[in-house]
């Protein structure tokens, strides 16, 4: 990233920021965050994500795979947020490596829900 | 000052500001009790951890009980030192104390002299409500200092000392919690440490955790044995001290009861270290005459500033500290060591013994010089010119548990001829008298003139760094003095960097020098004490017939008869010796 | 489900969120824009004026007021100051710290940026523990990119202001979380406290005036600068602004990091975000402050939790650890557990923390062993008051509270430990008793083969006999019977 050169640039960047974010949301391909606190790495997340990466390769399934920090549910740990196009974010827990396989074949693909989703039971705080 | 106003007790105090609550309670009479708390006034010497927390006080509108040694007044204060929750709690702190303390008092060289004892009686401790672990470390015997961390309370004086006093950081705590406890890096022994011996620890220590090496025993068999020939020599400055630990009020002159106690105890020959302090200066002051002569005349290569080696905590120090300038000191022996050479070279053939039948024991304010007495190089085929070195403490012990009614004794002279001595001698036993009676001597030397004023006053005085220029008729010399290893630190920092404008240094390892050594009777914090030693000492000397080292009769003869010249032949094979670099040997030793 | 957004997310908006190793994320949310906005205002006292307002206070655990803590620091004039965040966190169980560092480092980054500019340091520290490699890892790659872009360093987006960031590795030491303590270990010194005043704020770090403030605490600045005061001080109840962020843990349904506004209760928090109690066994307590804070019991279920009322309740907030217990937890082991924490953790300086706990933790160990007597429990009171009262730092003042609390609320099972021999709980090892039902025994033998020591006899197909003298309460008998015929009294 170049220098921030003013408080103004700052705002600028911002704005382009937040512009490709929206454009990738809106584009085609599904936005999966895996937590990856030490917790999360602890119960399994690592490989968790590299499931998801290889299943969706292989089913060339568009897919954009970040990490992420702690999202507060240690009890179903390792945790998966999936915001697939259209559609609003849900969170996934008790993914082991198998169900992280069955979250690309069944939810990616055909749209079935699985169990562990996660409510939402928080209130967002925007800045 | 700007003061406050605060009531303790249901009494009104005006204290200047920061004046912390312990001292504005005893400036109304009330004394807090404390046990960590340690300060010598005017000495710089602060321990302040607020750890012990056996001072603590109830202040009104305060959540929790404040420790009065740090708190600071404030203006309209209300402060409670005796109510019950002070009490309880104080009485809980100490029984808690007490519960991690071997209660071997019956045994303990501090019995009789122990700040947690006197507050256990002061508290009327007749059980210790908790049961539970005791710490447990093996006792360390070193050769002057005896360390039983089992008896240590974490009051962190010796630390405080070692650390910011003497800069020598020997000790220190290690572990934590209940396992907490001061010691030396890497749980070493004090003597694979860097310790200097100079004894300061032991001399703060409230308790029995931190006591001299007790050569006593040793002094009863050797004068029990009738093969042997025991001499004592005894050091200027205990007999400004040893009077306190027989009730006499501190500063009080003992010289003729200590040489008729020594005599009662036993001892063949009663000497003087001062008759071998006056020899010092013969042999340093001229070696000091030599360097600033070949100084004067452009000689490059000369050492200086000379720096006296009297104090063998110092010694050991550069040894430890600052081994790249141990070609700067004086080469001249200590007088402890001086007197054990020609009583075992000189003295010995006089009356016609042999070195092994002489048995010599020191009376030293200091422990340090139980360790420089075992040094190897002060050894003739392994036979130590000093036998023992005992401690003035240990000396007292000896006169109590020999039935002598010291207070009552006559005073007698010192046996001769190594007893005769000069009031230069006296002064060696504080800060700033080696140096003042070595100018005394080279003054005179040099200027073959007699001194206006034998009186040096700008050389005296506690100042931690002192320094003077005395004009030895037109010539400017430049004298430094320090006591406390830290305030030697500073100048030997100006010598390596070449920032030291001064020709000749006096260094003495204790606050105040010998006066406050680690083997004198215990102050428990009192400077008022060492005050009233160091007053004595300058009258020890005023009192002296002779008061320049090389006027005194004996001295001159011992020249004449047997060591021809100072710093000649002779002198340099008795009386001169060398240093070592030591600083390699700090090595970590597991056993 | 019944937990719908009992939480609000400040400290931890962007934790789950952003990639907290793409700085990209963090500026896409408004990043570093609360930075600008001080440094564009140019007026440090309108900044800290902002802080005190809001009301925030330390979520390290004693809830000093942050914005004041600032203005003291702003007031002493010195050539350097420093801002030091405390990441040292140690409450066994609590990982509130550890989840900011790793999931938002830069809200932290930021904040201490702005902390420097409002009290005149250019120079931050992070004290953060050894054991956290990751967040540590986490933060570096942050500094990094906040150096790289211009946002942290030198000449901070070309505003002339200068703030610089390193870190510092505590050695994993728990007092080390006391400010004083921190800052000798960060000077390479013991870790021990040192009497207060003088403040950190006064004489801290190489005797400069130091602010130091824990994560949580940064985390909260940045959303206070862009939201405002108002929004910040509209949430919580009067004397406690904001949110805290705990680590529910325990017999809880759904553990977890949890983000609630100050006022909820505790009901609220373990049935509808904790989901309840484990096997829907019956609640008994929740310890909250860790080894420095309390238990509260049933009765405190439905008292708003702030700073003031978990005093009034016998606890503290602390820095955020919640552990639920319920009806199967032993409370003297509860604080023995806590006890044996503190008497690891005491640095030893002071007596009472060094050698009172100690003692405190023997007596507790003794009465769970059924040997405790009522002196003894005279003493633990007296004890545990005293220790409070005459200790040198947080860590002695607070470390009987688990005791005192217990004491409060569970002096009957005190009592049982003591007079009954009984631990109610059936967690007291020592106080197990194994009895064989004659009833149920068939006289198998199987139980008398699977006993270590030889405790069980009988003949075979005849009922047989545990010896409570020789039985070591290892409970093989039981798990060996297949007619439920092993009981624990």
């Amino acid at each position: 990233m170049e220098k921030i050169k003013s408080l103004a640039d700052l705002k600028k960047k911002r704005e382009e920021l937040q512009t490709s974010s929206q454009l990738l949301s809106q584009s085609e391909s599904i936005q999966v965050r895996v937590a990856m606190a030490t917790c999360s790495i602890a119960s399994g997340a690592k490989q968790v994500l590299e499931v998801i990466v290889s299943e969706c390769n292989k089913r060339s399934i568009p897919v954009s795979v970040t990490q992420t920090g702690c999202m507060g549910y240690c009890y179903a740990e390792p945790t998966v947020e999936v915001t697939k196009p259209g559609h609003e974010p849900v969170v996934f827990g008790y993914i082991t490596p198998l169900k992280a396989e069955e979250l690309v074949t069944k939810y990616f693909v055909g749209n079935e829900m699985l169990e562990g989703v996660i409510p939402v039971n928080y209130e967002k705080v925007e800045l | 000052m700007e003061k406050i106003k605060l009531i303790i007790d249901n009494r009104e105090v005006s204290v200047p500001k920061s004046t912390t609550i312990l001292k504005a309670a005893r400036e109304i009479g009330i004394d807090i009790p404390t046990l960590c708390y340690f300060e010598l006034e005017g000495l710089n010497i602060h321990n302040k951890p607020g750890g012990c927390r056996i001072c603590v006080v109830e202040v009104e509108g305060r959540r929790n009980l404040a420790p009065a040694c740090v708190t600071e007044c404030l203006e309209g204060m209300v402060v409670k030192t005796n109510s019950i929750r002070v009490l309880n709690s104080r009485r809980t702190v100490l029984e808690l104390i007490l519960s991690d303390h071997p209660a071997d008092c019956l045994v303990c060289a501090k019995s009789g002299n122990c700040e947690l004892q006197n507050l256990a009686v002061r508290f009327g401790v007749r059980e210790i409500p908790f049961q539970g672990e005791q710490s447990c470390y093996k006792v360390e015997v070193s050769p002057s200092i005896v360390r039983d961390m089992n008896k240590c309370v974490m009051c962190r004086r010796c630390e405080t000392v070692c650390n910011d006093f003497q800069t020598v950081g020997a000790l220190s705590a290690i572990e934590r919690g209940f396992a907490s406890v001061v010691s030396t890096a890497f749980n070493q022994k004090l003597s694979y440490s860097n310790c200097t011996f100079c004894g300061q620890c032991v001399a703060v220590c409230p308790v029995g955790a931190l006591v001299e090496v007790d050569h006593t025993p040793k002094i009863i068999r050797a004068i029990a044995d009738e093969k042997k020939t025991v001499v004592v020599q005894v050091a200027p400055a205990v007999r400004v001290a040893l009077g306190e630990e027989f009730g006499m009020k501190p500063g009080s002159i003992v010289t003729g009861k200590l040489t008729a106690a020594l005599k009662a105890l036993g001892f063949n020959y009663v000497f003087d270290t001062d008759w071998s302090a006056d020899l010092t200066i013969m042999e340093e002051g001229t070696e000091l005459i030599d360097r600033i002569t070949k100084f004067l005349k452009g000689d490059k290569e000369v050492k200086l500033p000379l720096l006296t080696s009297c104090c063998p905590a110092w010694v050991n120090f550069f040894e430890y500290h600052f081994p790249e300038l141990k070609e700067i000191p004086s080469t001249a022996k200590s007088p402890q060591q001086m007197f054990g050479a020609i009583a075992k070279n000189y003295f010995a053939d006089k009356i016609g013994i042999k070195r092994e039948d002489m048995i010599v024991v020191s009376v030293m304010p200091c422990l340090a010089k139980k360790y420089e007495c075992a040094r190897e190089e002060f050894k003739t085929n392994g036979n130590p010119d000093v036998d023992y070195s005992i401690s003035t403490r240990e000396l007292a012990a000896l006169i109590k548990q020999a039935n002598i009614d010291f207070n009552s004794l006559e005073n007698v002279a010192f046996d001769s001829p190594l007893g005769e001595s000069s009031g230069a001698a006296v002064i060696f036993g504080t800060t700033g008298g080696v140096i003042e009676a070595a100018v005394r001597t080279a003054y005179e030397v040099i200027t073959k003139k007699p001194l206006p004023k034998i009186d040096f006053t700008e050389l005296r005085g506690l100042e931690g760094v002192r320094a003077a220029t005395i004009d030895v008729d037109g010539l400017k010399l430049n004298i430094g003095i320090a006591h406390g290893l830290s305030n030697a630190r500073k100048l030997l920092n100006e010598i390596k960097e070449g920032k030291s404008q001064f020709h000749a240094i006096e260094v003495m390892a204790c606050p105040g020098g010998c006066i406050d050594g680690g083997g004198q009777p215990l102050h428990h914090g009192n400077s008022d004490i060492i005050k009233a030693r160091w007053e004595a000492i300058y009258e020890a000397d005023r009192n002296m017939p002779i008061r320049k080292s090389h006027e005194n009769p004996s001295i001159l003869a011992i020249y004449k008869e047997f060591l021809g010249e100072p710093c000649g032949h002779k002198s340099h094979e008795l009386l001169h010796t060398h240093y070592f670099d030591k600083a390699k040997v700090i090595e970590i030793k597991l056993d | 489900m019944a937990n719908n957004k009992k939480q609000i997310r400040i400290a931890l908006r962007n934790c789950g969120f952003i990639n907290p190793e793409n700085i990209g994320d963090y500026i896409a949310r408004s990043g570093y824009a609360a930075l600008a906005s001080v440094l564009g205002a140019n007026n440090p006292q309108n900044s800290i004026d902002v802080i005190k307002k809001s009301g925030l206070r330390g979520r390290g655990g004693g809830g000093f007021p942050t914005g004041l803590k600032w203005e003291i620091a702003s007031k002493n004039h010195a050539d350097q100051k420093y801002v030091v965040c405390n990441a040292d966190e140690g409450d066994p169980g609590a990982f509130m710290d550890r989840s900011i560092l790793e999931g938002d480092p830069h809200s932290v980054l930021e904040a201490m940026a702005i902390n420097g500019f409002c009290i005149g340091a250019t120079k931050g520290l992070i004290y953060i523990r050894a054991e956290y490699p990751l967040a540590i890892e986490r933060l570096l790659i942050a500094i990094n990119q906040a150096e790289e872009i211009s946002v942290l360093g030198n000449n901070i987006m070309n505003t002339g202001f200068d703030f610089n960031i390193e870190l510092r590795y505590g050695a994993g030491a728990f007092v080390c979380g006391e400010e004083t303590a921190l800052i000798h270990s960060m000077e390479g010194g013991r870790g021990e406290p040192t009497f207060k005043p003088p403040f950190p704020a006064q004489e801290g770090y190489l005797k400069k005036p130091t602010n130091v403030n824990n994560v949580e605490t940064f985390a909260n600045i940045p959303a206070i600068i862009l939201k405002g005061w108002e929004w910040f001080s509209s949430i919580g109840t009067e004397k406690s602004k904001g949110t805290k962020v705990f680590a529910l843990a325990g017999k809880v349904n759904n553990v977890g990091l949890i983000e609630v506004p100050m006022g909820i209760t505790l009901r609220e928090v373990i049935y509808e975000i904790g989901n309840g109690i484990v096997n829907d066994k019956n609640f008994k307590a929740v310890q909250t402050g860790g080894p420095s804070g309390g238990c509260l019991t049933e009765k405190f279920l439905d008292t708003p939790i702030d700073y003031d009322n978990l005093i009034a309740a016998g606890s503290m907030m602390g820095s955020g650890g919640m552990i639920v217990m319920d009806e199967d937890d032993c409370m003297v082991s509860v604080a023995k557990f806590y006890l044996d924490f503190t008497v690891e953790e005491s640095c030893g300086k002071c007596a009472p923390c060094r050698i009172g706990n100690k003692r405190l933790f023997e007596l507790l160990e003794k009465i769970t062993e059924g040997k405790g007597t009522m002196e003894d429990l005279d003493h633990l009171k007296n004890l545990s008051k005293v220790t409070k009262d005459t200790a040198l730092c947080g860590l002695g003042q607070t470390s009987p509270n688990p005791v005192l609390s217990t004491i409060d609320n569970f002096w009957n099972e005190y009592l049982a430990h003591v007079v009954d021999k009984k631990c109610p709980a059936g967690q007291c090892k020592a106080l197990k008793c194994y009895i064989i039902d004659t009833e149920q025994c068939i006289g198998c033998t199987v139980c008398a083969r699977a006993c270590p020591v030889g405790a069980i006899k009988g003949e075979k197909k005849t009922p047989h006999e545990i010896s409570q003298e020789i039985c070591i309460k290892c409970g093989a008998c039981m798990e060996k019977c297949k007619f439920n015929a092993i009981s624990i009294k």
